[in-house]
């Protein structure tokens, strides 16, 4: 039995509504005891106890990006289980939602548990996210009752959106029916064919094809349609890196008639815009990709005024050749798991004055309940031993080349950083520690 | 309302100012070139055109020149290889085909490739749009855009240039914000796929001219008069004609349509530059074309091959300032060591080398 003891840290358990110092005892896998400093009952002199002095630190519940690209099976030249989940842990994340754009696709319950099993590596939880139809073809629905028995926390084609009706119905049915999330990254691929960025007066001056908010915002309110028809069937539906203004007034609208629909933004889209692709930079191509200043600034509000339940990076790690290339050739997607805390405190909460327990609970306590995740996102006695412990007060500097992931697409190489892990304890080990 | 204190709060980190060109030889974009470049180039080319052929071929006497060509081409190709030539300049060519980029070669290593062979500078044209940018920042020589996808043909707007100068502002010395004051320059076509039509709309208002963007919704959109200064657009070609004393029409560019469905009888019953419209609606006015032409597309024969068509000089014009540029990519001060650079211009936001 192992124990770890963290003591005298500031306690921020947004969903167990807690703001104090507190003294945390963990056993294995699970929270013993919060008590006032120096208060701990249970700890009965245990010798063996591994200590943390937290003092002067801020202690919460492990972060959950519920948007990663591992990319194993398949693509392990670009990261693997166990490198994504050392970056994960590097960035105060205990637990990931893992997408199935995997090679092969991950539509099946061999994989989902492949993906889970220790030789992976994992330093922190992974939870598969597995392909709605089979190969992600948008087809022929997956068995979703064998996938979630096997560890699946949610359903999608991400990257390759569900355009057919009558498919999409039949998933958000079928999910519901077994008590799975469906996550669609929303995009009309019929009308973003060759595309590489936002379209806009910025494409249009690059010379680059664009894809309009339409393509984004017509799926969200197509599948809010079927969410209203499958009312009585309760089926929840997530809707991946909201960019778009439009798109998120749809998921706003649809709250309002107590529809389950919730969405997730990524830093990149509350950070930057098109304009930053600059000089066809393509650490700032992805999919979505970066919209206007007034996408942007929608995203914020979104996050200020509630309606965003989740920051997700949508962690998309390449090989540098594979971005060392003409911009349109060149795949979507950026890191993002060692650089959203620091982002989002220094901009969220330092900037925008967001209270810390918001800008934290969106990081932990609403994306473990996006996906039902029980026992993550809180630290409340009983639930698992997922903590990060950081400084918030500290500045730093994210070097890319230093980070644990394999991959270095990043936008945000060079950039100051907000609040400092100093230990990721994940499921009560540490799973990444850094001197003060 | 949290928009108000959004706006008023968020300080994201500033645009950082874009490093390039890395060489000050390099020919990207007309951004690149300031007022007092321009006319560097425009005398150039004049002198080095009436220039003794045997002197000429002394400037730059076996330097070495690569044009990398991804896409076809007959005018810009051949004009810079006379013009390199003219100066004396070894030329070689390495085209898409025919070389190991048909075997899966990146650009990267591409360049790589001819840098290491002794190349001084590369001329490249590109079916992607920004790919000089992407050639300039791992070789680090001297790059001269040549057309790179729907983004920018700077050669192709300094030509333009220097035609609608000798034919309305002849023996203008210099130019300067006001030289095409009251000249309406109308661009009519596919202006979306148009690397000529983006190079003219920012190059030419610098100088004080207004450029009418003339076409249907499909081949030009709207935001495309939001892409500088002096652009406006007019859908109606007779109204455009009747103001514009420059007339360049474009080709419809069928290999960039990429599914897009047009009708063509429509298209030339609403904008082919005919005859008739010419002699009632702009008499005046000279008509350009960046080549290749479609007779019978976008304009007849009997403009294309009439006194007021100037397509002919635009080519001649070509190799007079490619000549210049030639001479200026491989005259000009190497750049600063790249340190310097990151002292005083700050992180380039996940560079690529």
């Amino acid at each position: 039995m192992s124990t770890l003891v963290i003591r005298g840290g500031q306690l921020i358990d947004p969903g167990a509504g807690v703001d104090a110092v507190r003294d945390i005892l963990f056993k294995d896998n699970r929270v013993v005891e919060i008590a006032a400093p120096g208060k701990l009952k249970q700890l009965n002199g245990a010798t063996d106890a591994q200590s943390i002095d937290a003092t002067g630190l801020v202690v919460t519940p492990g972060l959950i990006d519920i948007h990663v690209h591992l990319r194993e099976p398949g693509q392990g030249y670009k990261e693997t289980i166990a490198t994504g989940t050392a970056a994960a842990a590097a960035g105060g994340f205990t637990a990931v939602a893992a997408m199935p754009n995997t090679a092969p696709v991950n539509d099946s319950a061999d994989i989902t548990r492949w993906m889970q099993s220790p030789e992976r590596g994992a330093q922190v939880r992974v939870f598969p996210i597995a392909a709605a139809t089979r190969g992600s073809k948008g087809e022929t629905l997956n068995d979703y009752a064998a996938l979630k028995s096997a560890g699946a926390v949610a359903v999608t084609d991400d990257g390759h959106p569900i355009l057919k009706d009558s498919v999409m119905r039949e998933t958000l049915a079928a999910a519901s029916r077994v008590g799975l999330s469906v996550i669609q990254h929303a995009e009309d691929t019929r009308m973003t064919q060759g595309a590489s960025m936002n379209a806009g007066p910025v494409a249009f001056k690059l010379g680059l094809r664009g894809m309009p908010v339409e393509a984004e915002s017509g799926i969200v309110e197509r599948d809010i349609r079927l969410v209203t028809e499958l009312r009585d069937a309760r089926a929840h539906l997530h809707v991946a890196h909201t960019s778009t203004a439009a798109a998120i007034a749809a998921v706003r609208q649809a709250r309002r008639n107590g529809l389950r629909v919730t969405c997730e933004v990524a830093p990149h889209h509350f950070l930057l815009t098109d304009e930053h692709v600059g000089a066809y930079n393509t650490h700032y191509k992805m999919n979505p990709p970066l919209r206007s200043a007034a996408d942007r600034d929608a995203m914020i509000e979104a996050i200020l005024d509630g309606v965003v339940d989740a920051i997700a990076t949508d962690h998309a790690p390449h090989a540098m050749h594979e971005k060392e290339v003409e911009f349109e050739r060149a795949p979507n997607g950026i890191t993002g798991l060692e650089t959203a805390l620091g982002l989002c405190l220094r901009y969220l909460h330092g900037d925008l004055k967001m209270p810390l327990g918001r800008v934290l609970s969106l990081l932990s306590a609403q994306p473990a309940a996006v996906l039902g995740l029980k026992g993550r996102g809180t630290l409340a006695v009983g639930s698992c031993a997922d903590a990060v412990i950081f400084d918030p007060n500290a500045e730093w500097t994210y070097r890319a080349a230093e980070g644990k992931s394999k991959a270095k697409n990043t936008p945000f190489d060079g950039w100051t950083m907000q609040g400092k892990v100093r230990w990721t304890i994940a499921e009560g080990r540490v799973a990444y520690t850094s001197p003060a | 309302m949290p928009t108000t204190t959004a706006r008023r709060t968020f300080h994201p980190p500033q645009l950082s100012p874009s490093p390039f060109p890395y060489h000050p030889g390099s020919l990207l974009s007309v951004n690149d070139l300031t007022l007092e470049s321009l006319n560097h180039i425009l005398a150039r080319a004049t002198v080095l055109t009436y220039q003794d052929p045997l002197t000429r071929a002394q400037i730059l006497a076996k330097r070495r020149v690569a044009l990398l060509f991804y896409e076809s081409s007959t005018r810009t190709r051949t004009s810079f290889e006379l013009a390199a030539k003219a100066l004396g300049c070894d030329t070689t060519l390495v085209s898409s085909l025919s070389s190991s980029i048909e075997k899966g070669e990146s650009l990267k290593d591409t360049g790589l490739t001819i840098r290491a062979l002794g190349a001084e500078a590369i001329i490249l044209r590109h079916n992607s749009s920004g790919a000089p940018w992407l050639l300039e920042d791992y070789t680090r020589l001297p790059v001269l855009n040549a057309g790179d996808g729907m983004h920018e043909h700077p050669t192709q707007g300094l030509l333009d240039l220097r035609t609608i100068l000798a034919r309305l502002r002849p023996g203008v010395a210099e130019v300067g914000p006001e030289t095409l004051a009251g000249v309406t320059v109308t661009i009519t076509g596919d202006i979306l796929h148009s690397r000529v039509a983006r190079s003219n709309m920012l190059l030419l208002p610098r100088l004080g001219a207004q450029v009418v963007l003339c076409g249907p919704k499909e081949l030009l959109p709207e935001l495309a008069a939001d892409a500088g200064p002096g652009i406006a657009i007019e859908r109606n070609f007779e109204s455009a004609l009747r103001q514009s004393q420059v007339v360049m029409m474009l080709r419809i560019q069928a290999e960039r349509l990429a599914g897009l469905q047009l009708d063509l009888e429509q298209y030339k019953a609403a904008y082919q530059l005919t005859g008739d419209r010419l002699r009632t609606l702009a008499p005046q006015a000279i008509v350009m074309h960046p080549g290749p032409i479609i007779r019978g597309l976008e304009l007849t024969a009997g403009v294309a091959d009439g006194p007021q068509s100037t397509i002919l000089e635009q080519v001649s014009n070509g190799v007079a300032i490619r000549m210049a540029v030639v001479e200026r990519a491989l005259t000009a001060e190497s750049p600063r060591v790249p340190n310097d650079r990151s002292s005083s211009l700050g992180s380039k936001n996940g560079g690529r080398a």
